[in-house]
């Protein structure tokens, strides 16, 4: 009867507060250079020690340049932060993956990357993109700093248990359809707010042949949809990939562990309060038209017009939507013209993403008027890239290799893409603004963003298979 | 935490969908700066022109708004990023509660943990409330009562609304959420002993 949701929360309960709410313990807690800082001072000023600082993990991503050869001083005003975060993680005994350091990285690349997350746990980050983790099999989820402060002061948190939602992708992918493609055609069909106030499940056959990474990036939009959570249950795939990285279990341990977490997936007769189906055939690359991650359409689509919007409230969104973006109705997305592509954040910046980014481009040249940047998620999928030459093959094509960060997907660090330059970018969000004021978003796949990179316009990744 | 009794007002009409945390207040402000003085760029990409001067057209630049302590909005309210700032601008512009037909889950967390009421409403007696603001040019005030669960509108039409007992007690007297789990921490620990034991693979690889 119980769904992976219930095998998670349900042991995770220290208390029960009444009125629904319970007392939650966070097995790990994650911190970056935008929030942690301040948090790790604000719980030491309120006069309360870090409850328990072996299970907080620090990393500076969101407000650090990407440029090659930056420094932590290359943007001043994230310097400051990282100043900060360095000074409380030194006085209060939190693990730190520092700028250039092995193990730094995005927030959720280097989590999972170095097994700080675990099938199982539960893990909070003051970083609405946490539900990323949920990849593993774990519950993580995203709050705000006063959340943060709370957790970093007790190592729990009240919250309440949210309904639950499995989304079922059935069939085999079709060509160019990669996870970014599934979970935006997902919020495509089901709306922005579907998720809200759920936590997701992703199952089905084309879930269960997605590589982490692919899970990941599934996991990653589950915000985008309304749910601050969201999960794949943990498989041989799971365990495979989770072996051996530096803070799993070792040894004996290991294989007590597995042979817990292989009881963690929902039971064959769970109910859940929603359960929804798509058919893997129905999707095709997918590329966003619109200032919410709803607004988005296959690759072939056409531009909607508002005046076939289904209520005034979406009429009045969709124009000006159109507006913002600077886009005609009626007439097709592809074949856009393109300024800017940006390939990473937590979304698209593992190794798999880069690879199959940099296979649309080999022996092809970026269009002469786009700037092309690429931002691997982390120390480690940098190495790893440049050992297998991607960073070569990205170079040569005409894209910028930069260093790891959050860099474009949020433009907190200096770096944003200017004012009415249109970008096709393999972040999570395409709200006004998010990019550099004024900037127009499309957000696809990697390889979409490879192909709208040649094309120099937006394009169908099928026309570029290699 | 500041404590939240009633608060009355004209109620400030935004009625869009899916009004996220980016357009409420831009990463760049919060960026190295702390909890208070973000009212100032609270909505600014809709609220100000290119050379900085106030937007005539965006609706919360009314005058009879200014200032206004309600804030009516559309489904989704407050999705995409965790930042607190979203709050924190809200509440630096003057309000002290949302009404909307659903949030996003972060931002409406974010609101309690700051004396500030997020209410949910359906959205036809959120444009009802509008039209009667609106209606009055603002010259008549809706009333947010915690206490007693109800939103009077400027007719003068008690509306209902349902609260957490949990959150609206912490609203109501201003309580700090950590001095209240630590009552717990016996508890807490005992958690752990228990669950180090049941499950030590989740605890070995970072134990030190």
């Amino acid at each position: 009867m119980p769904t992976l949701l219930d095998k998670i929360w349900d042991p995770h309960v220290v208390a029960d507060l009444g009125n629904g709410w319970s007392l939650l313990y966070c097995d790990r807690v994650l911190v970056h250079d935008l929030s942690g800082g301040r948090a790790l001072q604000e719980v030491g000023e309120a006069g309360y020690p870090v409850a328990r600082p072996d299970l907080v993990f620090a990393t500076p991503d969101h407000a650090v340049s990407s440029a090659p050869g930056r420094t932590s001083e290359t943007f001043p005003t994230g310097a400051r932060l990282l100043a900060g975060l360095r000074k409380r993680v030194a006085e209060t005994g939190v693990r730190m993956f520092d700028l250039g350091e092995d193990g730094n990285g995005i927030v959720h690349v280097m989590g999972p990357e170095l097994g700080i997350v675990l099938p199982g746990t539960t893990l909070v980050c003051g970083d609405s993109h946490t539900c990323t983790n949920g990849g593993v099999g774990a519950l993580a989820f995203g709050i705000g700093a006063s959340e943060l402060k709370h957790v970093l002061a007790t190592q729990t948190l009240p919250q309440r248990k949210p309904r639950s939602m499995r989304i079922r992708f059935e069939g085999a992918a079709p060509a160019g359809v990669t996870p970014k493609d599934m979970i935006l055609a997902a919020i495509g069909r089901f709306g922005a707010a579907a998720g809200t106030g759920y936590a997701v499940e992703y199952a089905g056959s084309a879930v269960r042949a997605l590589s982490v990474e692919g899970r990941l990036t599934l996991c990653n939009l589950s915000i985008e949809m309304g749910a601050k959570m969201g999960m794949v249950a943990a498989d041989d795939t799971t365990f495979q990939w989770l072996h051996g990285r530096d803070f799993a279990p070792k040894g004996a341990s290991w294989d007590a562990a597995v042979a817990a977490w292989r009881k963690l997936p929902s039971d064959d007769d769970a109910v859940f309060d929603r359960d929804l189906l798509i058919d893997m055939r129905d999707i095709a690359p997918q590329i966003t038209w619109g200032t919410s991650p709803e607004q988005v359409l296959p690759v072939t689509g056409i531009v909607p017009n508002p005046a076939d919007a289904p209520d005034d409230e979406k009429r009045n969104a969709w124009e000006a939507a159109l507006t913002y973006m600077g886009l005609t109705p009626g007439a097709p997305i592809a074949g856009t013209k393109v300024d800017w592509v940006f390939i990473g954040s937590c979304t698209n910046s593992r190794i798999e993403d880069l690879r199959a980014a940099a296979e649309v481009l080999r022996g092809r040249k970026v269009a002469n008027h786009v700037t092309a940047w690429v931002v691997p998620g982390s120390e480690r999928v940098k190495h790893e890239a440049e050992a297998e030459g991607l960073d070569a093959a990205f170079r040569e094509a005409g894209f910028e290799w930069r260093e790891p960060g959050c860099a474009l997907c949020v433009a907190a660090n200096g770096e944003s893409v200017p004012p009415g330059a249109r970008c096709v970018s393999t972040s999570n969000r395409n709200f006004v603004g998010r990019q550099g004021t004024g900037a127009r978003t499309h957000l696809a796949s990697p390889a979409m963003a490879a192909a709208a990179a040649v094309a120099g316009a937006i394009a169908d990744v099928r026309h570029y298979a290699a | 935490m500041e404590k939240f009794t009633t608060v009355s007002g004209p109620a400030a009409p935004l009625l869009r969908a899916n009004v996220d945390t980016d357009v409420i207040i831009p990463i760049q402000r919060l960026v190295g700066t702390g909890r208070t003085g973000l009212g100032p760029y609270a909505f600014e990409r809709l609220r100000y022109e290119k050379d900085g001067s106030d937007n005539p057209d965006f609706v919360l630049n009314r005058p009879q708004y200014r200032g206004s302590p309600i804030l009516l909005a559309g489904p989704n309210f407050g999705c995409g990023s965790s930042r607190e700032g979203a709050v924190w601008a809200l509440m630096g512009m003057g309000f002290r509660a949302v009404i909307a037909p659903s949030f996003g889950d972060i931002f409406f967390n974010n609101c309690s943990q700051n004396g500030m009421l997020p209410i949910v409403l359906p959205m036809d007696i959120i444009d009802r409330i509008a039209a009667e603001t609106e209606a009055a040019q603002g010259a008549r005030h809706t009333t947010v009562d915690l206490a007693r669960q109800l939103v009077v509108t400027p007719d003068g039409t008690e509306i209902p609304f349902t609260v957490d007992g949990r959150k609206k007690e912490a609203l109501l007297l201003g309580l700090d959420d950590i001095a209240l789990t630590l009552r717990l921490k016996d508890r807490i620990e005992g958690w752990y002993a228990a669950d180090r034991a049941a499950r030590p693979w989740t605890w070995e690889g970072v134990e030190r």
